[in-house]
């Protein structure tokens, strides 16, 4: 056994680049890197949200009316302006965005793959595919109104990506999930979903259709209060459990044998992580339709910055959430019309997935 | 052919680990039926065999890694699959053959989470963590390598990292499956060194898969010969490398002769014998 003297003298080793919190019997270790990196997304976070509330739509009005606004000053039309259009945007945008940075950071972890996400595991365009179906089979019925529009296509959304996540799943296990055959499953079913929703919209009519075609580019116009609430449920229950999840991710990390090993319940955590991970899709999903690229960019965004091992939880919600307030403004500045923030995300992180497949080939190659 | 009965390995007053009529495989094909095997408590045993004998299996399951589909593994008497899986890690730490790592893990990063067992969501890294993971930096020298990341190490570095790992587990059993594949015969010695060093002055019990007869003889207090799932001899080196059993494991032809370093038994190749070995 250890020598007990040396094992006295090494009770307060913390390796290079970490800093060691102890608190009666809780105990942390944490990287000051990985702090800043935290702290500084949060305060980008918290600049958009406040442009956003300051300057987003023609409607003119100053920082100081803003301030007056919030403080329960100003007209009717300016309290509109702030508390019914801006805020429920902003905030929507940023719980849509942390929720998708968070799931991205997840799946990347469990699929040790840094190429997972919703995007290509099917999760987002399963949900597309129930709210669609909502929107058409609704509309076609007589209009999606009252009910139908509050829960329907939301609840839809939700049922549709927990499908596809159980479906990826279920088809790529064989004793154990190998991430390669994951991706190549959750792509076909993408694509399976993508062609459904197309096939539906085709199939519809032309209103339903139109409305389906804003729904499923991802847009924050139509954000409300109710929006809100739902995602920041979700996120309010899935932040803090994949904090307390993100220690079982690292030993997951290190393969399923190794996991094992360390006495990880390998395939109980991986499953109730995924679930987890669909849940917050579905919430953003159901919240401002599919907005792509979030989840696949901002963990990866994130995990660079740290220098950490596998995409850290918090930095890559705060960055989710940054990322997708800053398309949304650029969205909303750039063009005369608005464009969806769907289509900014897109555009933002197409490019960074043709840079993150070619960064890995050259490491495959090294 | 066998120098020993495989069911009493030899020198063994106790054993916390044994398998009891385990049949071993991976889905349909059965690698090992009705496998009887005692780890014997406070020695290093090397696990010997051609390709696809089932020593790597049989150590999987020892570790929890594989379930047998029929027969069981004890620990401590009582059934591996029905205990909670923290409390089996904490007793035995299984080193898995080629494991992986994320790009830009650190030494440390990887040592830390040897600690899983023994950590929880709120209590992450306790004082005995801290020193669970300084002694096995220190025991493998590892301690002034710990900020570098594991794809910038050499490959006996990168082991002894990996053993490390296991060691932080704070096990009294160690499990290793075949530590110094793909390491040139300096840092296996430095491998195997370690390995020794961690039963004589740590008193950790050691089963380990090794392919070199020679190092396995030299470095194991016992050793245990298997082919084609079964296990054909078991019991000190000296005593199970014979030349009929090389020939009935290995289809080798070869003598037997003193290793002029430590007295025990050294292979010499003659040829192969049969050319459908398994």
């Amino acid at each position: 056994m250890t020598p007990r003297s040396a094992a006295a003298e090494s009770g307060d080793y913390a390796p290079p680049g970490r800093r060691v919190l102890r608190l009666g019997p809780a105990s942390w270790a944490w990287r000051p890197r990985a702090a800043a990196v935290s702290v500084l997304a949060a305060a980008v976070l918290l600049a958009l949200f406040a442009r956003a509330l300051v300057a987003f739509d023609d409607y003119p009005m100053g920082i100081a009316e803003v301030v007056r606004v919030l403080l329960g000053g100003g007209d009717d039309g300016q309290r509109f302006i702030v508390f019914e259009l801006r805020m429920p945007r902003a905030l929507t945008g940023a719980l849509v965005g942390a929720a998708l940075g968070l799931s991205g950071a997840l799946l990347q972890g469990i699929a040790r793959n840094p190429l997972a996400s919703p995007d290509t595991l099917g999760i987002g365009w399963g949900a597309s595919v129930g709210a669609v179906a909502v929107i058409v089979v609704g509309g076609s019925a007589g209009g999606v109104s009252g009910a139908a529009a509050q829960f329907g296509v939301p609840a839809g959304a939700v049922a549709g990506g927990l499908a596809a996540a159980f479906a990826v799943f279920a088809l790529a296990w064989r004793a154990g999930v190998q991430s390669g055959r994951l991706l190549l499953i959750g792509i076909a079913v993408s694509l399976v979903c993508s062609n459904l929703v197309y096939w539906a919209m085709t199939w519809s009519d032309v209103q339903d259709a139109a409305r389906a075609q804003t729904w499923v580019t991802g847009s924050l116009h139509a954000a409300d209060w109710e929006r809100v609430g739902a995602a920041a449920v979700a996120l309010a229950v899935l932040l803090p459990t994949a904090l307390i999840a993100a220690r079982t991710v690292g030993a997951l990390g290190l393969g399923d044998d190794t996991a094992l090993g360390l006495g990880v319940r390998v395939d109980r955590v991986r499953a109730g992580l995924l679930f987890c991970a669909a849940l917050l899709v579905c919430a953003a999903t159901a919240a401002a339709g599919p907005i792509n690229f979030v989840a696949l960019a901002a963990p990866q965004i994130a995990l660079r910055m740290c220098r950490s091992p596998e995409p850290p939880v918090l930095a890559s919600a705060l960055l989710g959430g940054a990322l997708t307030l800053g398309a949304d403004q650029l969205a909303a500045g750039l063009f005369p019309i608005q464009l969806p923030v769907g289509v900014f995300t897109a555009v933002l992180g197409a490019p960074f997935l043709m840079y993150l497949i070619i960064v890995r080939h050259r490491e495959a190659r090294l | 052919m066998t120098s020993a009965d495989p069911s009493t390995p030899a020198p063994a007053e106790g054993a916390r680990l044994r398998a009891e009529r385990a049949t071993l495989g991976y889905g349909d094909a059965v690698i090992a039926r009705d496998l009887d095997f005692a780890l014997a408590d406070g020695a290093v045993t090397a696990v010997i065999g051609p390709n696809g004998c089932g020593k790597s299996t049989l150590l999987r399951a020892l570790g929890r890694l594989l379930r047998p589909s029929s027969g069981q593994v004890l620990l401590d008497g009582r059934p591996v699959g029905s205990l909670p899986p923290r409390e089996v890690a904490q007793t035995v730490a299984v080193l898995p053959q080629a494991p992986q790592a994320p790009p830009g893990l650190t030494v440390a990063d990887l040592v830390s989470r040897g600690r899983h067992p023994h950590q929880s969501w709120y209590r992450r890294w306790s004082a005995e963590d801290a020193a669970a993971i300084a002694d096995a930096l220190r025991m493998t020298g590892m301690l002034e390598l710990a900020e570098r990341p594991l794809e910038r190490l050499s490959g006996g570095q990168r082991q002894r990292a990996w053993i490390s790992m296991a060691l932080a587990q704070g096990t009294d059993l160690l499990l290793l499956d075949e530590p110094t594949t793909y390491l040139d015969l300096a840092h296996q010695v430095e491998v195997l060194e370690l390995v020794r060093e961690l039963n004589t002055e740590h008193g950790r019990t050691v089963l380990m898969v090794l392919h070199d007869l020679n190092l396995a003889a030299r470095y194991s207090d016992l050793m245990v010969a298997m082919r084609a799932g079964e296990i054909r001899a078991c019991g000190p080196p000296a005593e199970v490398l014979t030349p009929e059993l090389v020939a009935g494991v290995f289809g080798l032809d070869s003598r037997i002769v003193p290793d002029p370093v430590t007295g025990g038994p050294l292979v010499v190749p003659v040829g192969v014998l049969s050319p459908d070995r398994t």
